[in-house]
């Protein structure tokens, strides 16, 4: 076991969090999606990325080695400690606007998901075998949505492109490497990040010609929340989805 | 030394027996040895039998159930100390649905998934189109993706109009 290794933690711990907050957003669903299908539909990947999430948290307590355990990173963080790129705690917005949402993540965590099954590092590349079956299936539904509604109704039409417009410059955090995503790719665990958005760029560009949706355009961008720097949306979240744990620590039913 | 061993066989067969008891949770028609989620049981050299385990999807609610059910089977059979490991790769696939269990799931009325392998990689949905339980008309649609649990999608017969769940096919 890896016990203290900083960047692997904080590696791991960005995956993980990406699959909760955006889980958690897609949880807010239940019981308000416009049909029963896709109450189901939204509910079912968002209980498989708090499944990724509870793997990949776990593994990151491991890592650390404080004794820290899956509940505890979930629940007892503060919004600074959260290592999510910020397009996941966006807000849900309409249905179209989750699809898109949905779409980009989707795509790369696919993409990221495909290359982590022959990392170096073996519970990483197994999370990632798991993961990426599930995740091939989000996208096939999310894609099959984008391409409904982009090439749908002009309503339809005009709410995707509008959150394809606004979402867009979020986008670009994903692929920004840093120090922590250069040292896992020199030890052979995870991808290179430039290797990633070739891969999600031409994914995305056939989902978006078939939707018949104009790719915008790439964006200057200032956005850190892998390194903990996160939009005003995030800390309105955490405080309902950390509600219990904070009011009534380790309460159990 | 014989002896040991063929105890170890028989509190290994023991072990399979008692689990192929084990219903699972959403669906009880199949056990979890059916399901294919039972990866190994074996006799480790400290005298523990080992039996590994595997979620079908990571998140499914039905896991920690599942492995509750079969720590309760395992103590109430005859086979010793025993300890379940969950095992994650490689990941499962419906693909390790048992013959016996795919059989289950059609009297069930549940359409036993198509093979993987070969569309691992579509995104798109396609192939051969799923035939309805009850009058095995191809004439159906897919309504949602998703089902009452992780592992199904509903489908509706065109022909008889009759709505059913088909098992995703990962």
């Amino acid at each position: 076991m890896k016990i203290r290794d900083d960047d692997l933690f904080r590696y791991v711990l960005r995956l993980g969090d990406l699959s909760l907050v955006l889980g958690q957003r897609l949880g807010e669903w239940v019981g308000h999606s416009p049909a029963l299908e896709e109450d189901l539909g939204l509910a079912n990947v968002a209980l498989d990325l708090i499944g990724q999430a509870r793997l990949l948290l776990g593994y990151a307590g491991e890592i650390e080695g404080r004794g820290r355990d899956e509940d505890q990173l979930a629940f007892l963080r503060e919004q600074g400690e959260y290592l999510n790129p910020i397009l996941a705690e966006q807000p849900n917005g309409d249905f179209g606007r989750t699809i898109v949402r949905q779409v980009l993540i989707d795509a790369f965590q696919l993409e990221l998901y495909e290359r982590l099954t022959t990392s170096s590092d073996e519970h990483l590349a197994a999370v990632a075998a798991k993961a990426v079956k599930e995740t091939r299936y989000h996208l096939r539904y999310s894609g099959g949505w984008l391409v409904r509604l982009g090439d749908g109704t002009v309503e339809s039409r005009a709410r995707v492109s509008s959150a394809l417009e606004s979402l867009w410059s979020y986008t670009a955090e994903l692929f920004v490497e840093d120090d922590v995503d250069r040292a896992m790719a020199d030890r052979g665990i995870a991808p290179r990040l430039a290797d990633v958005q070739k891969a999600w760029s031409a994914r995305i560009d056939a989902l978006l010609a078939e939707a018949t949706l104009e790719r915008p355009l790439d964006r200057p961008y200032s956005w850190f929340g892998k390194q903990g720097t996160h939009s005003e949306h995030l800390g309105y979240m955490l405080a309902e989805m950390q509600y219990m744990q904070r009011t009534y620590p380790d309460a159990r039913w | 030394m014989n002896a040991a061993a063929s105890g170890a066989d028989a509190r290994i067969a023991c072990a399979w027996a008692a689990l192929d008891g084990v219903e699972d949770p959403e669906i009880p028609a199949l056990s979890v040895v059916d399901l294919g989620v039972i990866r190994f049981v074996t006799a480790q050299p400290d005298g523990c039998m080992e039996v590994g385990l595997s979620p079908t999807y990571t998140g499914c609610p039905a896991t920690e159930v599942i492995q509750t059910l079969v720590e309760r089977a395992l103590a109430g059979a005859d086979v010793g100390a025993f300890r379940v490991r969950r095992v994650l790769a490689p990941a499962w696939s419906s693909d390790w649905i048992t013959a016996d269990g795919r059989r289950k799931l059609a009297e069930y009325g549940i359409v036993p998934p198509d093979h993987s392998s070969s569309s691992l990689r579509d995104l798109r949905p396609g192939g051969r189109p799923v035939a309805c339980p009850r009058c095995h008309s191809t004439d159906t649609e897919t309504v949602s993706e998703f089902g009452s649990t992780p592992c199904k999608s509903l489908l509706r017969c065109r022909e008889c109009l009759e709505p059913f769940e088909y098992f995703k096919c990962i």
